[in-house]
């Protein structure tokens, strides 16, 4: 008896799975952007801390509430005290990031291209880097004092490290295969460094220099907790005094979005030093 | 052909190598030994290649050919032995090593004396059909455009003697096939020295005019290929060219 092709095919048990649509499964509901998702709970907490101090749950002498913090702003910056410290406060992170990020560089430099460098430099460095630089202060205090010295010497002193330890390693860590292709097209050694090292080490640099920004407002705080007398510290010390939680709290956001725009800064000098690498998106 | 050459060696200079009896030549090698630990990588091997002579180095991984060339390009100078290279050499390697923060006309100009040279640069890249990717970074060239831009980067130099690390292999294999014709009419008009390392017979019969098989060291084999160019690769003699070296290497054919 021949056999019935199709009733062979027909035998075959065969289950079938549905691929519906992805969206067929959605609810019709507006969809709103991703970013307004996201500040939602921020500008949520923002509400629950301005009910709480407005109902009076909160005192004003434990954390004064968001229209006391903006109505302080309003006055400090009336009779000029808020710019005063803010600028007093920035000229101490700056001098003290431009003369540890300096030292951080050559020292980077020396250690990483040269063997004797290394030797010399980097087996001290990798000792002290592991004591928090924050307890220095005692000693720093008897050394110069209470005056701005030994708050700048902190401030370089921190941001010293993560530069440093972070460049060093972009530059013993530049690719030998194109230190090669370097040398085959006939460049000098000062060449390679110029044209091959120094570039390679770039990224990681950028890093380092996040870091120490970052670290520089961290220290500027407790620096100024050293019997400052202008500053963002001296305003946050003297409203402890007086129990002003208004301008503690406005102290601490300036110090948020002092970091903030140092970070921006970093930013746009990503996008311009590291424009060569396509994985990088920018922001 | 004037060409200059350099030379670094130990122990005493042959007689005939003096340079002044014999005829002039790209690459000169006599008994070079090369040792990785206790290991001969290299051992007494000798080598002549005449200037714009197209010289294919054939072999096994392993066998010492990708050593030999980087003491060519004076990457390496632990050895013993004479070696006596045209000093006016470029090198192409298997990845196309280019600096990935120097968009692709500096990459070709780099380490030129002088200012970069954007014209120089553009001419050399035109040579190898690059004109279109003279300003962009080398992470966006696919892998046959960046094998070419290194290319374009060796011949800028204007080399007595072009060294090429198994420059097509990571290459897919249409692109190699337009890679390695490219290398064939570049040499036909810069008429250099080329020694070529690689591990595939066609493309040696295909470009060679001597075919070198390496093993354990030494030069095992040698061939010449008197076949005209272009060479098609049904020829009956190009076929049999390839299965002699197969056989020289160690792989049986049918």
């Amino acid at each position: 008896m021949p056999i019935d092709a199709q009733a062979v095919h027909r035998s075959v048990p065969t289950t079938l799975i549905a691929a519906y649509p992805s969206a067929a499964h959605r609810r019709r509901l507006p969809r709103l952007p991703r970013s307004v998702i996201k500040t939602i709970s921020p500008l949520a907490l923002l509400a629950i801390w301005f009910v709480a101090s407005s109902a009076g749950w909160l005192s004003a002498h434990t954390l004064a509430g968001p229209q006391l913090v903006l109505r302080r702003a309003g006055e400090l910056i009336a009779s000029g005290e808020l710019q005063t410290a803010i600028l007093a406060s920035a000229q101490r992170v700056g001098i003290g990031l431009f003369c540890g990020l300096t030292a951080a560089l050559v020292a980077a430099l020396v250690a990483g291209l040269f063997r004797v460098g290394e030797d010399i430099i980097d087996a001290p460095i990798q000792m002290l880097r592991t004591v928090p630089v924050v307890g220095l202060i005692p000693l720093l205090i008897i050394w110069f004092g209470i005056g701005d010295q030994p708050k700048l010497i902190l401030i370089a002193l921190g941001v010293f490290f993560p530069l440093y330890l972070n460049l060093f390693a972009g530059i013993r860590g530049t690719d030998t295969a194109l230190i090669e292709a370097g040398r085959t097209l006939g460049l000098s050694r000062w060449g390679i460094v110029r044209h091959v090292v120094l570039p390679a080490a770039v990224p990681n640099g950028l890093v380092g220099l996040r870091y120490s920004i970052g670290v520089s407002w961290l220290i500027l705080v407790f620096a100024e907790t050293i019997n400052a007398t202008t500053g963002i510290g001296y305003l946050i010390n003297s409203a402890r005094e007086f129990f002003q939680t208004d301008t503690i709290v406005l102290c601490l956001v300036l110090y948020g979005l002092l970091g903030l725009l140092a970070d921006v800064v970093v930013r746009i000098l990503e996008r311009v030093l590291l424009a060569w690498r396509p994985t990088f998106t920018g922001t | 052909m004037a060409t200059d050459v350099h030379r670094h060696l130990t122990g005493g200079i042959p007689e005939t190598a003096s340079g002044i009896d014999s005829p002039p030549k790209a690459v000169r090698v006599w008994d070079l030994v090369k040792k990785f630990g206790d290991r001969e990588v290299i051992s007494h091997l000798d080598l002549d290649i005449a200037p714009g002579e197209f010289v294919v180095l054939l072999g096994a991984s392993g066998c010492g050919k990708s050593t030999l060339l980087r003491i060519l390009a004076d990457l390496d100078r632990e050895i013993t032995g004479f070696v006596e290279v045209a000093t006016r050499r470029s090198v192409s390697f298997q990845s196309p090593r280019l600096m990935p923060w120097k968009n692709v006309w500096r990459n070709v100009v780099l380490g030129l004396p002088g200012r970069p040279d954007r014209a120089r640069a553009e001419a050399a890249l035109a040579e190898v059909g690059m004109s279109h990717r003279v300003d962009v970074w080398p992470k966006v060239l696919s892998g046959g455009e960046a094998q070419r831009a290194s290319l374009a980067r060796a011949l800028v130099r204007e080399p007595d003697l072009l060294l090429l690390d198994e420059p097509f292999s990571a290459l897919d294999a249409l692109t190699r096939l337009t890679a390695q014709a490219l290398v064939g009419d570049l040499w036909a008009l810069h008429q250099c020295a080329v020694l070529l390392v690689t591990h595939d017979v066609e493309e040696s019969v295909k470009l060679a005019d001597r075919v070198l098989v390496m093993k354990d060291g030494v030069i095992a084999h040698e061939a010449r290929v008197d076949l005209p160019r272009p060479r098609a690769v049904t020829d009956p003699r190009f076929v049999a060219l390839r299965a002699e070296l197969l056989g020289h290497l160690g792989v049986g054919v049918g």
